[in-house]
């Protein structure tokens, strides 16, 4: 049970091969062994007894004849989802103690759908980093190798989902938040359109950019998680009103003809030689299926990360103004006056990585400051969406690799925040411009780790992605292959 | 660019996050770290570039004026570090 995929579970579950009480049941289990060292899950123990309540309310829906193909299927959702009386610490001190008095949309979607929530997914603190360590709860290990790193922000969602300790689970991607932690965890992630999944109930990080997304085994489960996230919801004010679609039709795409981009910026200096050769044999597979390659530029992405750490920091600092200790989250125990009050409760509520964040962001919305860099960085978004829009004039989608390198040891770039944010330069271009994008294993590194192969799009091309994706799986393993760590 | 003392102490201030003494010296070097690699942007020429705000440069969707929330004080404010008579308490701001 635990290696079948969403669809196979679904399948055994309609066939009532097994119940989702005992489906629910053995992920727990498998979680009670494994967690302790992997730290994927949160307080696991914290959430079991609602597990098992949803799994058997899905049973009775099953048995009342009102299944749907996610109805029984355990789902880990990273921390950043509010979920109604359950703890959302979003990996930080400050909502240590936090319980949610209402649902996100996402979450909502997924009971209504008759899903399980297995659990709730360390990450980094408040989304913000890209190796997982940044949790106040601590990190999170990589299943392929325990001193390394799983990626981050989603960083438990991707090693729970890597380490079969769940089918599936959910992430958020606000510069490469999803795809970064499935490449080095050797999993399935999707950022989808800006719009197209509601944020309603997901702790806000940077608002012109955060989007939710699937992290699963495969293309094909990827495309049924979000036929059930995707959809209008008036309470995301960026929520975008559109026919709904199904993403599983797409899966049967015909590669002949398609034309991928390569861009050059995404293979020059700087890539792992191991990156590089796993994404260039998975390039070469779609050139023998009849895909046609056509190497382009996009001649700003050098300016991606630099545009991302200003705006992204500018929005969080906005946005995480609300942590004041007056309304929820961490109050500091002692104060003088209301302003020593709200210092002393950020002081002590963020971790130093928030911090840091929210004081560039703090300079770079400073008056004196703001053309230069704020509008600046608006003006090099506009950029790098139209050397997309240029792009894609030629082609129907855009390969490379998600990141350099495959996954670093724990500690190995926590001295100096820039080199851990240059690693996020195949990731932020996509957000800036609003398009969806994937990742997907292609192959090993010769130490054995995990490379992730990047695909992206126009806008609302997930069903594109997805059946290249698709029919690169239906030909390869990489995506089945179990870590050596975390045996079945 | 880089940030002086007295600018992180100023920052600190508006962005409301105490910082110790001890702690000024590696926020100093970290936030100089940052700006050292944000400060690659500004060499670029954008004039006549449109600023964008919006990835697929939607406008905000209004709603119609009408009443759609609920009365939800005592649930919400069960979460508050501290309330009184559905009041959420903060020290004394005007004497």
């Amino acid at each position: 049970m635990l290696d079948l995929s969403v669809t196979e579970l679904s399948a055994a579950l309609a066939a009532k091969k097994v119940s989702s009480v005992e489906l629910t049941g053995t992920f727990l289990e498998r979680i009670d062994r494994l967690n302790g060292e992997l730290q994927a899950f949160l307080f696991p123990e914290s959430t079991r007894e609602f597990a098992l309540g949803q799994a058997r309310r899905a049973d009775e829906r099953r048995a009342r004849g009102e299944a749907g193909p996610l109805t029984g299927i355990p789902v880990a959702f990273k921390d950043i989802y509010c979920t109604k009386g359950l703890r959302t610490t979003c990996g930080s001190r400050m909502l240590e103690h936090y319980t949610s008095p209402y649902d996100a949309h996402v979450v909502e979607q997924f009971q209504r759908a008759g899903g399980v929530l297995l659990g709730k997914c360390n990450m980094d603190e408040f989304a913000m980093g890209s190796s997982n360590e940044n949790s106040y709860f601590g990190p999170v290990r990589n299943p392929w190798d325990r001193r390394r790193v799983p990626g981050g922000s989603s960083g438990g969602s991707a090693a729970a989902v890597a380490a079969r300790l769940a089918p599936a689970a959910t992430g958020t991607d606000t510069g490469g938040s999803v795809r970064q932690p499935a490449a080095f965890s050797g999993v399935c992630g999707l950022r989808p359109t800006y719009g197209l999944v509601s944020r309603y109930g997901l702790v806000a990080f940077a608002s012109s950019l955060d989007q939710a997304g699937p992290i699963a085994r495969s293309a094909a489960d990827l495309a049924a998680l979000l036929n059930v996230m995707a959809g209008f919801d008036p309470r995301d004010s960026t929520s975008l009103e559109r026919p709904k679609e199904d993403y599983l039709k797409g899966l049967s795409l015909e590669l002949k003809g398609l034309r991928i981009g390569l861009p050059r910026e995404y293979f020059g200096e700087g890539i792992e030689p191991g990156v590089r050769q796993a994404v260039e044999a998975a390039i070469a597979w779609f050139k023998s299926q009849g895909a046609r390659t056509v190497e382009l530029d996009l001649p700003h992405t050098a300016l991606a990360v630099p545009a991302y750490y200003v705006i992204a920091p500018a929005e969080a600092s906005s946005n995480l103004s609300r942590f004041d200790g007056a309304r929820y989250g961490h109050r500091a125990k002692e104060y003088s006056d209301l302003l020593d009050m709200y210092c002393r409760t950020r002081a002590e509520g963020f971790g130093n990585e928030v911090k840091q964040r929210i004081l560039v962001g703090t300079y770079v919305l400073s008056h004196g400051y703001y053309d230069a860099y704020y509008l600046q960085a608006q003006k090099i978004r506009r950029l790098i969406a139209l050397d997309f829009e240029n792009a894609f004039n030629q082609v129907d989608l855009i390969c490379g690799p998600t990141a350099p390198t495959t996954a670093y040891e724990l500690g190995a770039k926590t001295s100096d925040p820039v080199q851990m944010y240059l690693g996020d330069i195949f990731t932020v271009p996509a957000p800036l411009a609003g398009l969806p994008a994937l990742s997907i294993p292609c192959g090993f590194d010769a130490a054995g780790l995990p490379v992730g192969l990047q695909l992206m799009g126009r806008h609302f091309s997930e069903g594109l992605l997805l059946g290249a994706a698709h029919r690169y799986q239906q030909a390869t393993d990489w995506h089945r292959r179990v870590p050596k760590e975390t045996p079945l | 660019m880089s940030l002086s003392d007295d600018q992180v102490r100023r920052l600190a201030r508006l962005a409301r996050i105490a910082v110790r003494p001890d702690e000024s010296a590696p926020v100093l070097d970290r936030l100089n770290r940052m700006l050292g690699l944000i400060d690659e942007m500004r060499r670029v020429d954008t004039s006549g570039i449109e600023p964008m705000a919006h990835p697929l440069d939607a406008v905000q969707r209004l709603r119609g004026d009408a009443v759609t929330e609920t009365d939800q004080r005592e649930l919400y404010q069960s979460v508050a570090p501290a309330v009184e008579g559905g009041l959420y308490l903060v020290p004394k701001v005007i004497e």
